[in-house]
């Protein structure tokens, strides 16, 4: 039975030990737009080996889960805030011509600077002030913008009047009884509170402080989460966290002693919101509202939030508020696992939600960071951790003790259980010297966070055990690092390399012989060291590239390359190839790609259906580069006649003319057969001239005229032709025929 | 002298008979003849001047050469239909077949004015 349960813990570690270890690997992002952590990269755990030792040890499979939930927490770092952070928000929050564009976005911007200690705030006071009396002085304003004016005025403490701010009282007052729906209730409720903070001597108590408990709590429901309105059946988380507030608002502005059973279910209410609450792996907590709520904001951010503030502000007016610490811890975390949002309103969520987390009565969380992550074994770093509040404020007396340091190759963590030394002029812990046999490499280290007076124990969250990612950096020896051409299994040349120097050999080999590179590499504390690369890269001198893993045996390292099986795969290209050894490892600080210099082959030629090497990448300015330019040659005019040529032809064809007309006089033309009387002549001459008419405007047509123009015109010189050419060609015709009969 | 008749003297009877012919005929169909010759005769100096200095502008040799041949053309018609010989065209007076020379020359001229560019 002893033996048994010896057998059972070894197992329970062990497997916690791979559980654990595999958790290095994991990275988050921060996915801005959905306020959620991605995974960036995980392996599973293997829950087979786990239930196999427990049924073999008859114990049941749930209580060995529950053990390594419990012993294997994630493995993260969160910083607490920073410089980033104000940075940051004087970039986010800068207003737009000296003021923001609401009261509401104003009130964020200037409670996130007096979180952050901002000093350098830009001035916008004159202008927030203008519009804080306004929105508080208007008749027409309602609880809403009141709320919002009052809490500007808060933080500004603009010149208000009292007579401004008790009409205010009478108004929100009102509306507290008018009230149907949650936002109704918070604002007017919120306003009072504020009212009262604000000026002395005022008279916000509520009278039926149990009647107004009541009914914000039928607003209720049986999962934890709240209503807005009775009428509408939607429900968030966030309306949840403003109910909180709601409610502690109500307890405090109370006229008489409320009862203690009302004020028992509420914080029962508060302990069942926080069975819904959901958990990454690297043990962040948050709300997440599955539905957008009323005002648009939608996401685990703005619902986790409301909660914490709810919950704080509920804290601060009760005593013994059951939430476990752990819990507290994982929602600081969350706020923290953010880094620094990228717009204005997540970086209020965080810096307010952080700042409420900072003071509250239930549990103050505490942050162990790392300043530096990576420690470098030849600088002699030292292991240095600071412990503060989630603002970065100075934590309560405390000691840290480094418990355990895993190996990410091993699976054993030794106990170690070494108190950190403190420096309170800087505020961090210190480890003088690192645990012995931390060699390079990564590890996960384990803090456990001791609080000096126990007192402090019930106030402060620390966590238990906090694993932290640490990398181990140094210098890796290369040491009998050589080259030799084999044939057979005879050496033919060998030379020693000088790594990682620099080196320039000129080897040659044809495809009979082999290749052989070896060295050595250790680490500084003299153990066997695999880097992440060990490569052997050959260039021939088309810019063809083969690469091969180099193996490894403990510390040596070879390899071998036989030509003769690899002909076929450096494609039969024959000539100077450029050696390149790669050896790298991110916790090696002399990584290292070296050219070796070059190696002549001499390969059989290529047979007929031989692969072709692939083609080598053309420079793209090149390919896309500008081609040459192309001139445009115009038509080349006709080549015309000198124009003595043309002119004698022109003369040349108005001869015949002439000798038309010369014929015409000896074949004895004559007009005798001219109409004299004077109608039948004009007719006659208007006919002729008619025809000339209509030659002359062809002339002019072939200068200057269009075809339309021409044809216009032509049909009326046409028509005027016809009439008159008949008359005179009738006439004509009735003279010949009188001839004839005669 | 006393020789067999030769090819040249035939010839030169068939010209002589062709050319006392012809001087039958009336003045105004031999005005006609003359007119086409000369149509022709143009035409063919326009060709000969396209063989010198080539083809180009193409259409404006096309439009000199088509009128000449054009004109020579209608002027042949104008002639079958005056001439009194004709058994065909009887009936129709010579001023009509006038006419219709004119008219067609005229539509011709447009055209060739048109093409000649």
């Amino acid at each position: 039975m002893l033996s048994g349960r010896r057998l059972f813990t070894v197992a329970l570690t062990l497997s916690a030990g791979v559980a654990c270890s595999n958790d290095l690997e994991n990275s988050y992002i921060f996915d801005g737009r959905s306020n959620r952590k991605i995974l960036f990269r995980s392996q599973f755990i293997e829950f087979d080996q786990l239930i196999e030792f427990g049924m073999a040890m008859k114990v049941g499979i749930v209580v060995v889960l529950l053990a390594v939930a419990s012993i294997c927490e994630a493995v993260a770092i969160f910083h607490p805030i920073s410089e980033s952070h104000r940075s940051a928000a004087l970039e986010l929050f800068s207003p737009v011509a000296g003021s923001f564009s609401s009261l509401e976005e104003a009130y964020e911007a200037l409670r996130t600077f007096e979180v952050l200690g901002i000093e350098k705030k830009p001035d916008i006071k004159d202008h927030t002030c203008n519009s804080v009396v306004d929105a508080l002085s208007s008749m027409s304003s309602n609880s809403r913008d009141l709320y919002h004016a009052l809490r500007v005025n808060g933080l500004l403490k603009c010149k208000t009047s009292k007579e401004a701010l008790t009409g205010i009282i009478s108004r929100l007052k009102d509306a507290v009884k008018d009230s149907t729906s949650l936002l109704d209730y918070y604002h007017a409720i919120g306003g009072l509170l504020l009212i009262k903070d604000q000026s002395s001597e005022v008279d916000v108590l509520l009278e039926n402080a149990d009647g107004i408990l009541r009914s914000i709590k039928a607003l209720s429901q049986s999962d934890g989460r709240w209503r807005y309105s009775s009428n509408n059946p939607e429900s968030s988380t966030y309306a949840a966290g403003l109910a909180f507030e709601t409610l502690s608002g109500v307890i405090q502005l109370a006229a008489s002693a409320i009862d203690e059973n009302l004020i028992g279910t509420l914080k029962k209410d508060i302990v069942k919101l926080f069975d819904s609450i959901e958990k990454y792996d690297d043990g962040s907590y948050y709300f997440d509202d599955k539905h957008i709520d009323v005002s648009g904001h939608q996401g685990p951010l703005s619902a986790t939030a409301a909660v914490v503030r709810g919950l704080t502000t509920f804290a601060s007016t009760s005593e013994s508020l059951n939430i476990p610490e752990d819990k507290i811890l994982g929602l600081a975390r969350f706020f923290l696992g953010i880094g620094v949002p990228g717009n204005s309103k997540d970086l209020y969520y965080q810096i307010d939600s952080l700042s409420h987390l900072e003071n509250n009565r239930v549990s103050v969380p505490l942050v162990l960071s790392l300043p530096a992550t990576v420690l470098s074994l030849t600088s002699k770093d030292k292991l240095k951790v600071k412990v503060s509040t989630v603002l970065g404020s100075i934590a309560p007396p405390l000691s840290v003790k480094l418990m355990q340091v895993f190996s990410s190759g091993s699976k054993d963590a030794s106990v170690l259980k070494q108190e950190l030394h403190f420096d309170p002029k800087e505020a961090i812990h210190m480890l003088d010297a690192l645990p012995e046999g931390v060699d390079i490499g990564k590890y996960v280290f384990a803090f456990e966070i001791v609080l000096s007076d126990p007192e402090d124990k019930r106030k402060f969250a620390t966590g238990g055990r906090t694993k932290v990612p640490v990398h181990v950096t140094g210098v890796v020896k290369v040491d009998d690092a050589k080259v030799a051409v084999l044939e057979g299994d005879i050496v033919e040349s060998e030379k020693k390399l000088d790594l990682p120097g620099k080196n320039d050999l000129a080897l040659s080999a044809n495809h009979l012989q082999k290749l052989h590179l070896s060295f050595l590499l250790t680490t500084p504390f003299g153990k066997p060291f695999k880097p992440h690369q060990a490569l052997l890269k050959l260039r021939h001198e088309t810019g063809v590239e083969h690469i091969f893993v180099v193996e490894n045996s403990g510390r040596h390292f070879e390899i071998t390359l036989d030509f003769l099986g690899l002909v076929e795969k450096f494609f039969y290209l024959s000539g100077q190839y450029d050696i390149e050894l790669t050896v790298g490892d991110a916790v090696m600080e002399n990584s290292f790609l070296q050219p070796l210099g070059s190696i002549e082959l001499d390969l059989p030629k290529a047979p007929e259906k031989a692969t072709q090497p692939p083609p080598q990448a053309v420079n793209p300015y090149l390919r896309y580069g500008p081609k040459a330019e192309i001139a445009h040659i115009f038509r080349a005019p006709e080549k015309r006649p000198p124009q003595e040529v043309s002119f004698a032809f022109l003369g040349l064809v108005l001869v015949p003319f002439l000798a038309f007309l010369v014929g015409l006089l000896r074949l004895g033309v004559n007009l005798k057969n001219f109409p004299t009387s004077t109608i039948p002549a004009t007719f006659a001459i208007l006919f002729h001239g008619g025809i000339a008419a209509v030659l002359l405007l062809y002339v002019l047509f072939w200068l200057k005229l269009d075809l339309f123009t021409t044809l216009k015109t032509l049909g009326l010189i046409g028509t005027f032709l016809m009439f008159v050419g008949h008359r005179t060609l009738s006439h004509l015709a009735s003279a010949s025929a009188k001839l004839k009969s005669a | 002298m006393g020789k067999s008749p030769t090819t040249k003297d035939d010839a030169q009877a068939l010209f002589h008979s062709l050319r006392s012919a012809y001087s039958a005929t009336p003045t105004n169909l031999k005005i006609i003849d003359l007119y086409v010759v000369f149509a022709v005769f143009i035409a063919l100096i326009q060709v000969v001047y396209m063989a010198v200095v080539g083809s180009f502008p193409f259409n404006s040799f096309l439009s000199g050469v088509l009128s000449c041949v054009g004109t020579a053309v209608l002027a042949v018609c104008l002639r079958i239909q005056v001439n009194k010989e004709n058994k065909e065209f009887k009936d129709l007076p010579p001023e009509h077949a006038f006419a219709d020379f004119v008219l067609c020359n005229l539509v011709l001229h447009l055209v060739i004015m048109n093409f000649l560019g």
